[in-house]
């Protein structure tokens, strides 16, 4: 794994990135774009290269931080192999997207928004899916689960759990 | 070379995410063991057809044949009997009513299509999205083509004026309008946005529309660039639909290729780019301005209007703001005219209207109605009822910013007037339908939170007072609100209604204050007889065990505060002092011989 | 053009013009109505929803911070229903904000407070979970306290706005929304520049300065210490606001009284040392006109200026003054020079600063100012609280007997006491620098075109034929547009003042709170503030800082002459380029 802090080739590639776009007009405009492609880069979004983009931006460190933890989308702490997602859209809800989370929060002994200590798995809730109708889903990775009980839920689990051991 | 037959596989969000391409190999491998070559059929994968109850559907072409619930092992006898035989199998297709649809009748004899009319779908299911050449065979372009060489500006805000068309991301702002003020305006730089930003939770319908034909917001947006006289536009979509986005993506670049977009569109003096912006998960950006502060790189929070986007909008400059569905109507407005449109719907709410029809109901799924189309026919004729024997309790609207609507409001027509006089919103289109096993007091919580949770932060009575009323509604449900609480919850719901900055917190407490004006007698027997008639609220029901216990035991052994007493083989006893409705033991019985009462 | 228009406000018709928000036309015409985000000098936000008003043929309410009046509209400020709403409103800012106001430093001076009791809140109806956060006292300066943050935003917009510092921002949002710097950060690892413009635009105490009062009431109880006092210029300009009295009255000898009656031995003028800045500053000046040191020279006194310019600015430290500021130099010499002339160790010397700036806390501990390995300025107190431990101590400012300061650097010139004013040290340096190198007396002193509140002032001035350009901005965001001006066309100027707040000293983040028919940062109160300082100016004999006895004294018996070896050991200084840790300004890119 590289480290968070420069070097490397993520970084290169998120200062090229920036790069082109400052060649843009109004380049500030795209310091969202730039979030998504460093979290691409690096699964959440360091510190360090939260001041990076400032400096290449150039764009204050307080706005960068205001706008990181204002979106849901973007994870400040690093998070597990798989993120698990429970989606509490309406749909689902009235279907029982809540026993389900109940289970995992049980089986996977986290909170929503928590990583597991062995860093495999990462809880949390998630706006619709638009799988309405497979309802109640959840999302690990970019896999989706559906039409889902909190039985089948904890097996799924278990599931990621043999795959990861097995590895 | 002439392809005898087209396979369309149904890759909307639903029903096909999973297993499309499993499918698709299947199909494949099963072509190739019978040699058909690619020549002969055609494999397509399109945009959701909105039958997602149904799902996988494949549809095989010529004949239009609907297949639904389609396995694996199915391929085999269907590629075997309907390619090779040209005989369908009836055992898988889909075969109901009679239906009538000007976009849509190739569909025929579907009752799930039976009341609807696609217009904004129109093309979703049918053309392959991936490939302009199937959009320009659906008459693509044509719209654009027409405006650019016979139609003036000032024509093309005439038309959408005089089509009735209003925006369909919830508030129903006269679409014209919109465009003639932001037209009327002088600047040396304007923009258009498609606000792809769908975030209401169970509505699914702008990203069905970009999965399955994007081009025709590309083309919406381009008639409406060159009717305000801008030359840049802009689609702000989430980034939580990678599909869609890959699918404008390709899209953009083939029309960039075929000459639809760039400099001297179709050889006119008409020029005209688009460029894609993500979200980040946010739902107060559905909101113009909060929008606006997101593409320019900032926190999603909206600013006081005036100026509207029309004066000042992105940069600065005027902005035309639309959804993707109310752009995905212009080009058949342009094409078919003002009054054919206008023709449809009622008096004040003119065309159709998607929404995403979920919950407890049979036929979930994405569904174009005429304006003024019951609420009733939604459910009972679209939707085909509530499964299970359940008795209907409320339908939702609107998503979280809506009202929930009770039996007695079932015959209500969906246009912006009726819904709004009824204490709901048409909204972007979220109908979910709810049982006697919902309950509203417990519902109305769950919108709250997802507004709660939403909100910018930046005005008080959205930031500080949904989240008072939030704690009202756990106090009620947790068996300890009292009766001013109700008065309170209406107060401060009034109170955020009218003094809110923005839309979001404009029609946050919307869920309470319907369920308290339509199911007020729940949320009294809450508070007066601690009870919960639907067995939501934890606190507020009973476990009790019934003559069916066999007497396993196994209630009293999964019991964390041995609530549970009896001798083996005779009927247990739960002790409600002891008990904390954990429901271990509900979850235990196999002989459902605990109720909750 | 602006159209004469009539509006309807309770039913009453008014004539007001197209051109104004409904507040203001409202202002103008007599009805305050009530608010809290909003705030003149700033952005609109929109976001209290405290001044809302009601518009007939408007579905909800309209806030009227925002909204404009148009042609026969039909307003309501004071129905029942709006009554109601905005108590409420007023409440749930109160039901997320500690009840801790009899506890609280800004108890009685709190807009807060103020507005709760104007609406009437004499009963809870809507208590639930209330936020709870760490306070960060890591500054010198700034205490930040997000408890009692109410997210008005003023204080985000004045450091993004006015200051273009960029120190604070809104992070995470609804509920959970607070104010903090990025990565919430301790304060004192950030670009925050100490200036304290967020303390006074703060309508509560979710920021106040670090508070020195305890220390120095103790302190002054301790017999061992001889307790020595320097008060800036602007103090005596403003301290009369924090006991009643109307902005712009000087209270220069009651302060010193005041001070003596608190348990101070000796009583200076900052003023004196404020002379012999412009001594220091103007030679140097002279000197890299004549080729020795970069032009144009920028002036060094004050404190948020140099935090600024350390981080944002480092290509820009060769052009800046050695000079240190003038609490500085009279610090550095009352603990040689007076120390020497009363024998006294000066480790048994307590040296405090009274000032109208929170920064100067930050400026008194720095170790590029140290003389000797020891500390020059003991404790930094603000306007603010000097007043309150005159009212804690029971000292009666208003009525007090005026007293003169203490010799022998207690007398100075017209020139040291306009220092507080924007422009004031351009002008004072001119006054000097004239004279030294013409050897002629400049008679025309008041220079107009660089007094007053516009942002960035320009002037020009023959020095012996030559042409003397200079250029004055206050504030920090003007003081970036006057640089990136600079970066530009460095020749532009000879000669650059600039001062970290708005209006100069008379502004800065130590001043009293803003009283209740004010509002903080307001240009009338800032203009006062200066006029009462250009007063002492005008009354004055001597006007020039050379011309000032005790300052020829100074050098004559101590000094020797401008930029000697004496002076370059106490009154000069070097700064260098900084980098917040861990955090990258993002201004040096602007390079």
């Amino acid at each position: 794994m590289d480290c968070a802090c420069g070097g490397g080739k993520k970084i290169e590639e998120l200062r090229d990135y920036m790069k082109d776009l400052k060649k843009q007009e109004r380049s500030d405009s795209q310091l969202i774009a730039v979030l998504h492609r460093a979290q691409e880069l690096y699964g959440y979004l360091p510190q360090e290269i939260m001041d990076e983009v400032a400096v290449m931006m150039n764009i204050p460190t307080a706005h960068i931080w205001g706008v990181a933890t204002f979106y849901h989308y973007f994870n400040l702490k690093p998070k597990g192999r798989y993120t698990v997602s429970v989606c509490l859209g309406t749909a689902c809800y009235v279907k029982g997207a809540e026993d389900i989370l109940d289970a995992l929060k049980q089986e996977l002994k986290l909170g929503v928004g928590e990583t597991s200590g062995d860093e495999l798995f990462s809880l949390q809730e998630t706006r619709c899916l638009g799988a309405c109708g497979l309802a109640p889903v959840m999302m690990i990775g970019d896999k989706i689960y559906g039409t889902l009980t909190p039985k089948k839920a904890v097996e799924v689990i278990k599931m990621y759990r043999k795959q990861a051991a097995g590895k | 070379m002439k392809k005898e037959y087209v396979i369309t596989l149904c890759d909307g969000p639903t029903c096909m995410r999973n297993r499309s391409k499993e499918l698709e190999s299947v199909i494949q491998q099963e072509l190739q063991r019978h040699d058909l070559q690619e020549e002969r059929v055609r494999i397509m994968l399109s945009g959701c057809l909105g039958m997602c109850s149904k799902g996988p559907v494949m549809i095989i072409n010529p004949g239009y044949t609907i297949y639904g619930k389609v396995a694996e092992k199915d391929i085999p006898e269907i590629i075997q009997q309907h390619i090779l035989k040209n005989q369908p199998v009836a055992r898988l297709a889909i075969q109901e009513d009679h239906l009538y649809n000007r976009f849509f009748r190739i569909f025929g004899d579907v009752k799930f299509f039976g009341k609807q009319m696609r217009i904004a779908l129109r093309n979703c299911g049918i053309i392959d999205p991936e490939k302009i050449d199937d959009y320009l065979s659906v008459r693509g372009y044509e719209a654009l083509a027409k405006v650019l060489t016979e139609i003036t500006p000032q024509e093309v805000i005439g038309v959408v004026k005089k089509s009735g068309l209003r925006g369909r991301g919830g508030a129903g702002f006269p679409t014209g309008l919109k465009w003639e003020l932001t037209a009327k305006e002088q600047s040396d730089e304007k923009f258009v946005i498609c606000n792809a930003d769908e975030g209401d939770p169970g509505a699914f319908m702008d990203r069905s529309t970009i999965e399955g034909d994007p081009h025709t917001v590309l083309e919406g947006m381009c008639i409406g660039g060159y009717a305000i006289g801008a030359k840049k536009g802009i689609i702000y979509i989430r980034a939580e639909y990678p599909l869609a986005i890959d699918r404008i993506k390709k899209a953009i670049a083939a029309a960039y290729e075929n000459g639809f977009l760039g400099a001297n569109i179709l050889d006119s003096n008409f020029s005209f780019d688009i460029e894609i912006r993500l979200g980040a998960g946010a739902f107060v950006c559905g909101e113009e301005t909060a929008l606006i502060h997101s593409i320019e790189g900032s926190r999603g929070m909206p600013r006081p209007r005036p100026p509207y986007p029309s004066v000042a909008g992105l940069f600065g400059k005027p902005t035309l703001i639309n959804n993707v569905e109310t752009w995905a109507n212009i080009p058949v407005i342009i094409l078919d005219g003002a009054d054919w449109f206008s023709s449809i719907g009622t008096e004040k709410s003119k065309g159709t209207k998607v929404f995403a029809l979920a919950g407890k109901i049979n036929n979930t799924g994405l569904v174009e109605v005429p304006m003024g189309t019951t609420l009733r026919e939604m459910i009972y004729d679209i939707g085909e009822g509530i499964p299970n024997g359940k008795k209907f309790k409320a339908v939702q609207t609107g998503g979280p910013s809506g009202g929930c609507l009770s039996e007695e409001y079932l015959d209500t027509p969906i246009d912006y007037e009726s819904l709004a006089k009824v204490g709901s919103i048409m909204g972007s289109g979220g109908m979910i339908v709810i049982d006697e096993d919902s309950c509203m007091v417990n519902m109305a919580k769950f919108f709250l939170e997802f507004t709660q949770n939403e909100s910018c932060g930046k005005c008080t009575p959205c930031r500080e007072g949904t989240k008072r009323m939030l704690e009202i509604l756990t106090r009620i449900s947790a068996g300890k609100g009292v009766p001013a609480d109700l008065d309170k919850l209406e107060r401060l719901g009034t109170m955020i209604k009218k003094a809110s900055l923005c839309g979001l917190g404009q029609s946050a407490p919307n869920p309470v204050l319907s369920t308290l004006k339509n199911f007020r007698d729940e949320y009294e027997e809450h508070i007066l007889k601690k009870h919960c008639r639907a067995h939501v609220c934890k606190q507020l029901f009973n476990y009790e065990i019934v003559d069916k216990c066999v007497g396993c035991g196994a209630c009293k052994k999964v019991c964390p505060t041995e609530a549970i007493s009896g001798e083996l083989k005779q009927q247990h006893v739960i002790t409600q002092s002891k008990c904390i409705q954990c429901g271990n033991c509900f979850k235990a019985c196999k002989f459902e011989a605990i109720k909750k009462v | 053009m602006a159209k004469d228009i009539t509006i309807y406000i309770n039913g009453k018709p008014y004539k007001t013009t197209d051109d104004l928000t409904i507040m203001q036309a409202a202002d103008n015409l007599g009805f305050r109505i009530p608010r809290l985000c909003y705030h003149p000098q700033l952005s609109i936000e929109g976001a209290c929803r405290v001044c809302i008003v009601e518009v007939e043929g408007m579905r909800n309410y309209c806030a009227s911070c925002a909204y404009p009046v148009s042609e026969g509209m039909k307003i309501h400020t004071d129905t029942k229903e709006l009554r109601r709403a905005r108590r409420d409103i007023v409440e749930l800012i109160l039901d997320n904000h500690p009840l801790d106001c009899h506890t609280c430093e800004r108890d009685s001076n709190c807009e807060l407070q103020r507005l709760a009791h104007s609406m009437g809140i004499r009963k809870r109806h809507f208590e639930g979970e209330a936020k709870h956060y760490e306070k960060d006292l890591s500054s010198t300066s700034v205490v930040r306290d997000p408890n009692k943050c109410i997210l008005c935003g003023r204080c985000v917009r004045v450091c993004s706005e006015v200051q273009r510092v960029n120190a604070l921002g809104h992070a995470y949002r609804g509920f959970k929304t607070v104010v903090m710097p990025a990565y919430n950060a301790p304060f004192s690892e950030t670009v925050c520049t100490a200036c304290g413009q967020c303390i006074n635009v703060c309508p509560t105490a979710a920021f106040v300065e670090k508070n020195h009062t305890q220390e120095l009431f103790e302190k002054l109880n301790d017999p061992d210490l001889i307790k020595i006092a320097q008060i800036a210029p602007s103090v005596r300009a403003a301290i009369g606001e924090a006991f009643g009295l109307p902005a712009g009255r000087q209270m220069e000898q009651e302060t010193v009284a005041a001070l003596r009656r608190l348990g101070f031995d000796y009583v200076f003028d900052t003023q004196f040392s404020a002379d012999l800045t412009i001594m220091e500053e103007a030679s140097e000046f002279l000197e890299r006109l004549q080729g020795k040191g970069k032009l144009p020279m920028i002036t060094s006194c004050s404190s948020a200026w140099m935090k600024c310019v350390e981080q944002f600015y480092p290509d820009l430290l060769p052009n800046v003054s050695t000079c240190k500021s003038p609490m500085s130099m009279m610090s550095a010499v009352i603990k040689t020079y007076f120390a020497d002339k009363i024998k006294k160790d000066p480790k048994k010397i307590l040296s405090v600063a009274v000032m109208c700036c929170t920064a100067k806390k930050y400026e008194a501990v720095r170790p590029e100012l140290m003389v000797d390995g020891l500390q020059s300025t003991d404790l930094v107190v603000t306007t603010r609280e000097v007043a309150w431990m005159m009212k804690s101590a029971g000292i009666d400012l208003v009525h007090i007997k005026g007293e003169k300061f203490d010799e022998p650097m207690g007398l100075s010139s017209g020139a040291g006491a306009i220092f507080g004013a924007t422009g004031g040290v351009m002008e004072a340096a001119i006054r000097t620098a004239y004279e030294l190198y013409t050897g002629e007396t400049l008679l025309d002193i008041e220079i107009n075109d660089i007094r007053g509140l516009a942002g960035i002032k320009e002037g020009r001035l023959m020095i012996d034929g030559k042409e003397i350009r200079v250029a004055v901005a206050h504030g920090l965001g003007n003081a970036y547009e006057l640089l990136s001006a600079v970066r530009k066309d460095p020749g532009r100027y000879h000669f650059i003042e600039i001062m970290g707040c708005p209006g100069g000293c008379v502004g800065g983040g130590g001043q009293p709170y803003a009283g209740i028919n004010s509002i903080p940062l307001d240009a009338e109160c800032l203009k006062r503030r200066a006029e009462a300082l250009y007063g002492i100016d005008r009354n004055k004999t001597i006007r020039r800082s050379h011309e000032n006895p005790d300052i020829q004294r100074i050098y004559k018996e101590f000094l020797g002459r401008p930029l000697s070896a004496v002076s370059h050991k106490l009154l000069h200084t070097h700064y260098s380029a900084k980098e917040p840790l861990g955090i990258i300004p993002a201004e040096i890119q602007a390079r």
